[in-house]
């Protein structure tokens, strides 16, 4: 038996480090990442509130998540080299003016 | 024995996340996600998940961090500029993280009933109950997600290709 | 069965599994070099021992003897990690492979599979997502080469290990919609469940196969997939000799070299595994009622390894036979392809499966 607040523990954990990666970090490949984690750290709460509650929702939920995830790097990544490819540079704080 | 396999794997899991944070390296960054999200993995396992699980593999380990992996070796991505720390940050920032980490933990220990714990396979998740509610309950939703992977598809060639300007 | 039992059962498989494995392996290497240089007019291998069949033992030692280099400005950490995470995820998904049926050995009652056991009823049961396990396994398996081509910090490897993840994610694809038939019309994920589904014959001697039952073409698409997913020739293009000197192995020597090429050649076994699982009914096969009862006791398992055997030969046939593709054609044939050809047969497998479902007897 492991009180649900041990898996919310982790998953507030997860969530609070992609936090501080998203707002620390310059690297914007490292900055998507820190979005993933986020990301992880909220479907962790999902499964474990879907086991305490007895109903399968929260699985597909995760599910979806994870969906849109995907369809987030695949545009996020083409952004980045797209970006890469104009400006050189992958440093958030350089990628600053709308106009080259 | 759940409680030794949950601290294990929590564990690593936390661990990959600090070491995320504190690697210079985007590679280095990208493997220690990996790590988070194997055992991640493995704890959805605990949790009688298992096709999520599997599929928290399958998708985030295996296609998506994948995609990260093959951008970092394309771009090139070595070590990363590091921003000036402020001074107020360090001050008042690492005491208030403590404290904030602190009360956190101490309001989640506090709301604990003893009927508020999981057993391994206290919810069963097959893969065909996951499937019969997604093309039942959640048909419509899972509809328009497959409508947002296509426009995702078309932005990701559209925008990745050599432009003609 | 209690708990020591059990553990001393699943240590003794694994043990078992894993020396058959890594002998298939060994002897692979050899059959290939024999059949290619007869194939190619050569006698290969013979020096060593009756037919060279010592061969794999002399190699293996000279893996082992010759000097381990790191060449300077590599990732190190990373160097290391890569032939170690290709070998052991190349490896761990024959756990999933139901090797055999139910067998009595000494008063246990045992499935031939690592992760299988028996049920209350006397069945054999295993993981309900055995099938999705391999394939996630088999996606991580791009790590290895990808990050062992991006350490070692070398064009010829960076373009081999940027070919490789491109080639490997671009034809999973394929092979994971090639697999969706089977798993419509067996209704299960669990893999002794799909060889359970295939039991049985047609007038007493034609196998209830998938291949039979209208998978043709999956199958077709699932070795074209697999021939890619393991970079074996005609896909081999991550590791083309003529442009990229080894590919993303360029700069692995000795014993770590080894393991790049032993994780090859498990894959191999691997994928030959899951296709008969899949397509052609694992360990089952029509009876052979004129055999003595001694070797019928063995049936399953000669079925199953003659299976194996059969497409190992045919990779070496292959390799033997065709010619390299070029890259843009072998991102061509596989999105433009493969790709349409799997969704078109998943979609058709579903008609007939909901057809029946409805109007069963038709």
């Amino acid at each position: 038996m492991i009180p649900i607040s041990y898996y919310l523990l982790l998953s507030a954990f997860l969530f609070a480090c992609g936090v501080t990666g998203f707002l620390i970090k310059r690297n914007i490949i490292t900055l998507f990442m820190s979005i993933e984690l986020m990301l992880n750290g909220v479907n962790l709460s999902f499964i474990a509130f879907a086991t305490r509650l007895q109903t399968l929702d929260g699985h597909i939920f995760v599910f979806f998540v994870m969906v849109v995830a995907a369809a987030e790097a695949a545009v996020g990544l083409a952004i980045i080299i797209s970006v890469y490819r104009t400006r050189e540079t992958l440093n958030v704080d350089r990628v600053n003016l709308l106009k080259l | 024995m759940h409680l030794f396999l949950f601290l294990l794997f929590g564990g690593i899991c936390a661990g990959g996340a600090v070491n995320l944070l504190i690697q210079r390296k985007t590679i280095n960054s990208a493997l220690s996600l990996i790590v988070v999200m194997g055992s991640l993995a493995l704890i959805y396992l605990l949790l009688g998940a298992e096709f999520v699980a599997v599929v928290q593999v399958i998708i985030y380990a295996g296609a998506i961090m994948v995609l990260y992996i093959f951008v970092i070796m394309l771009l090139n991505a070595g070590e990363e500029e590091q921003a000036k720390g402020s001074n107020v940050a360090k001050i008042f920032g690492i005491p208030g993280l403590f404290a904030g980490g602190i009360i956190g933990i101490w309001v989640l220990l506090q709301h604990r009933p003893a009927e508020q714990g999981v057993k391994i396979g206290a919810l069963y998740g097959p893969a065909d109950q996951v499937g019969w509610m997604l093309f039942n309950k959640y048909l419509l939703a899972f509809e328009v997600t497959s409508i947002l992977v296509l426009i995702a598809i078309m932005g990701a060639v559209v925008l990745a290709r050599r432009g003609n300007n | 069965m209690s708990a020591l039992t059990f553990l001393i059962v699943a240590v003794i498989k694994i043990a078992v599994t894993l020396g058959v494995l890594l002998t298939v392996v060994a002897y692979t290497v050899w059959l290939e070099r024999k059949v290619v240089g007869r194939m190619q007019n050569r006698w290969g291998p013979s020096r060593v021992g009756p037919f060279g069949l010592l061969q794999p033992l002399a190699d293996g030692i000279k893996f082992l003897l010759k000097e381990d280099l790191t060449p300077p400005y590599v990732e190190k950490n990373i160097y290391l990690l890569a032939p170690g995470l290709a070998l052991i995820m190349a490896l761990t998904s024959i756990a999933m492979v139901p090797i055999g049926p139910v067998i009595h050995l000494f008063g246990i009652t045992t499935p031939v599979q690592i992760t299988g056991v028996v049920d209350k009823f006397g069945q054999a049961s295993d993981i309900n997502v055995g099938i999705l396990i391999v394939l996630g396994i088999t996606s991580l398996g791009v790590y290895g080469i990808a990050l062992a081509g991006w350490s070692s910090n070398s064009k010829y490897s960076l373009l081999g290990s940027l070919r490789a993840s491109a080639q490997m994610v671009s034809y999973e694809v394929s092979l994971g919609l090639s697999l969706v038939g089977v798993l419509l019309m067996s209704s299960t994920l669990s893999l002794s469940g799909i060889v359970h589904a295939q039991l049985g014959t047609w007038f007493g001697f034609i196998p209830q196969w998938f291949i039979f039952k209208g998978q043709f073409v999956a199958f077709f698409i699932y070795m074209m997939a697999a021939f890619a997913e393991t970079n074996r020739i005609p896909f081999d293009l991550p590791e083309a000799e003529t442009e990229l000197v080894a590919g993303y192995h360029t700069e692995y020597s000795a014993m770590k070299f080894a393991m790049f090429f032993m994780a090859e050649y498990a894959n191999m076994v691997t994928v030959a595994c899951i296709a008969s699982v899949m397509f052609l009914g694992g360990w089952s096969g029509p009876p052979l009622p004129f055999l003595p009862l001694a070797v019928q006791a063995f049936l399953p398992l000669l079925w199953f390894s003659s299976k194996i055997f059969g497409f190992l030969f045919l990779y070496i046939w292959i390799r033997g036979t065709l010619p390299r593709f070029r890259y843009d054609q072998l991102m061509a044939f596989g999105w433009k392809f493969l790709f349409p050809l799997a969704l078109a047969n998943v979609v058709v497998t579903a008609f007939f499966v909901a057809f029946h479902a409805q109007w069963p007897g038709r």
